[in-house]
């Protein structure tokens, strides 16, 4: 089985002229499978997918509920995985997951699962590049692209080297802080951004505290793309795959009417 | 015991698994800590604090009544006797040195029974530092006393209600404060854990437990001890103990709480930064960990102590909260002590198997005092 090319797909969708949205929905809570399809229908490039953990560090209030209620309903790695085998959506999935869950499964066990199970690539935000080597080479072997982030902390010799391990896509983190909306996008979203793009030609997507359609507006300015998390998140706890559906609509047509100059 | 590898590994634990924001921090404050510890000035003003404000050096109490009852010599290293009433000042007065040293304004604390919260908030009034304390809402209740105390001293308390409401939620809330926050901020770890450098800087700021009562069994009893025993939630008062008799034949000896015990029930597993054993389920969801004492209720425990099992140098037994109920109370009566819950646990293991020490000499580090589980332990006896 071969999985879509994450960073082809996306490299293919910049070179035309798209920005990249890229929603996240946390595995196992209620409606996930739909919302995922929901954000596909809607305009999505990619998906990224949570698998819940017990100890999300990298996370903030709603992200860390949403992990919390797919926990308390029986969610596992495992029975995410089975699940998402049942959505077939015409682009990349990328999963979102602590580095206990891959430790616990084994390096190349876990990256088969995948595989699998039809994921493209593979986001792990506690693990660093310096403890990447071992994950990095088994994601390799099964062909799943390793998502590595790049933090506005990092200083300018670190980005590169962040970069050329990068796979699909580079990670831009938004702010200093957790995943969860704030009222305006932060300076170091575009700063960082455009370090990133100073060095590197593989997509630059931010990610983390960026809110709502207008500050993806505002971080396409300077990025490929975003990452849309508690944004979505909330939306299908409050409303459930439609309010998703709604949501990934309006970031779509802000970003497809600010940057797609011309309709082929 | 020696430094870690320059990836921060005991043999295949520790480590530095934090999130990509976290990394320059944890590499300049590496490079802040090994460059603090070689300057004489810096461990001459922190030798300074530890005398003139903390009390130290803490003294050995030999039990003579206990011993005799047990048959055997019962000495107690006194780090209950430390300004704040347990070893944690050691470290705090340490990393908050190095907090001033690196030019941080805060410092961000975990704390479980509250010892560390409070002695974190303690160093921050001293040198004159903001402090904010997270602490799980079900220690917050468990552990009124020092809440009030920690917000006497001028600290800010977070109460945790995510996950467990314990120990382990509280490192997470921490952490991520620590993401948002670093550049101001220097994170206050309590114990030998975390990522790189953490374990093993907090193991040098508590090396002076060992340090000194090495020299004190020799000056005393004119030899090591035969065995050392310390308590293990992280492990901090246990690795600062070992510290000074790794390399004699003492038996070194962690007791874990049954319903926390990472090294007897756990696998390698990776969360707080680190590598080590960790209670956890089939999918690698972190356990909780139940305690009756607050200060022990966590899953994991520090990657050196990990290491010091796997090599088979230290052991790590469990004792059951009864027993340690009953420790807690044999100490107050035959010594005149009350012991912190955290510390009753070495105790009920050095009564549960004193008939195979019969004769010996065994040094346990009395760690904290009771006062602070005095109104939880009303609720147990009844008054």
């Amino acid at each position: 089985m071969t999985n879509p090319d994450l960073e082809g797909h996306l490299r293919s969708r910049r070179d035309t002229g798209h920005k990249l949205l890229v929603p996240y929905v946390t595995g196992g809570v209620n409606g996930w499978l739909d919302a995922v399809r929901a954000a596909v229908a809607s305009g999505a490039d990619a998906i990224e997918i949570g698998i819940p953990f017990s100890d999300p560090v990298m996370d903030g209030p709603v992200i860390q509920q949403a992990s919390q209620l797919a926990l308390d309903g029986g969610a596992t790695p495992v029975s995410i995985l089975h699940e998402v085998r049942e959505v077939d959506v015409g682009v990349p999935l990328v999963v979102m997951c602590y580095y206990n869950t891959v430790h616990h499964a084994g390096h190349a066990r876990f990256a088969s699962q995948l595989r699998d199970a039809g994921i493209s690539g593979a986001i792990v935000p506690d693990l660093p590049l310096e403890e990447s080597g071992e994950w990095c080479a088994a994601a390799d072997d099964a062909s799943v692209a390793t998502v590595m982030l790049a933090a506005p902390t990092a200083p300018d010799d670190r980005l590169p080297r962040v970069c050329a391990r990068a796979r699909g896509f580079v990670y831009s983190v938004g702010l200093l802080g957790v995943t969860g909306e704030r009222d305006s996008l932060a300076a170091t979203a575009t700063s960082l951004a455009g370090r990133l793009k100073a060095v590197t030609d593989r997509p630059v997507v931010v990610g983390v505290g960026v809110s709502n359609a207008s500050q993806a507006v505002e971080a396409c300015r300077v990025a490929d793309g975003v990452v849309q998390g508690a944004s979505v998140v909330r939306r299908l706890l409050e409303g459930g795959p439609d309010a998703v559906a709604e949501y990934v609509s309006e970031v779509r047509r802000a970003l497809d009417s600010e940057f797609v100059t011309s309709v082929s | 015991m020696g430094e870690p590898t320059e990836a921060g590994r005991f043999g295949e634990f520790g480590g530095r698994f934090v999130p990509e924001t976290l990394v320059p921090a944890c590499q300049e404050l590496e490079a802040a800590f090994r460059e603090a510890w070689a300057d004489p000035i810096f461990r001459g003003d922190l030798d300074a604090v530890l005398r003139e404000y903390a009390g130290r050096p803490s003294i050995l109490t030999e039990c003579r009544q206990l011993g005799a009852q047990l048959g055997l010599r019962l000495v107690l290293k006194r780090e209950d006797l430390n300004h704040t009433g347990s070893h944690k000042i050691n470290n705090v007065l340490g990393q908050a040195l190095l907090a001033k040293r690196m030019g941080k304004k805060r410092l961000v604390a975990e704390t479980g029974a509250g010892q560390h919260g409070v002695a974190s908030a303690t160093a921050a009034a001293l040198l004159g530092l903001e402090c904010k304390v997270y602490m799980g809402a079900v220690d917050v209740e468990r552990q009124a006393l020092n809440v009030f105390r920690m917000k006497l001293l001028g600290a800010e308390v977070e109460a945790v209600h995510s996950g467990s409401r314990t120990l382990k939620d509280a490192v997470n809330e921490a952490m991520r404060d620590w993401v948002a926050t670093v550049e101001s901020t220097h994170y206050c770890l309590g114990s030998v854990m975390g990522p790189h450098p953490y374990p093993w800087m907090v193991r040098e700021f508590h090396r002076v437990i060992g340090t000194e009562a090495r020299a004190q069994c020799l000056d005393a009893y004119g030899a090591d001890p035969d065995v050392v025993v310390a308590c293990v939630g992280g492990g901090s008062n246990a690795i600062g103990i070992f510290s000074g008799f790794v390399d004699t034949s003492a038996r070194l000896v962690g007791v874990e709480p049954a319903g926390g015990a990472a090294v007897g029930r756990g696998h390698p597993g990776v969360v707080h930064g680190m590598r080590s054993y960790l209670m956890q389920d089939e999918y690698g969801q972190v356990q909780e960990a139940h305690s009756i004492s607050a200060g022990l209720d966590y899953p994991g425990v520090g990657p050196e102590h990990s290491y010091l099992a796997s090599i088979g140098r230290a052991e790590y037994p469990t004792v059951t909260d009864a027993e340690v109920v009953d420790a807690f109370q044999l100490l107050a009566r035959t010594e005149g002590i009350i012991p912190a819950l955290e510390c009753a646990h070495a105790l009920a293991w050095i009564a549960r198997e004193a008939a195979t020490m019969q004769g010996q000499t065994v040094l346990m580090n009395l760690s904290g005092r009771g006062d602070k589980d005095v109104g939880q332990m009303m609720e147990v006896l009844g008054s």
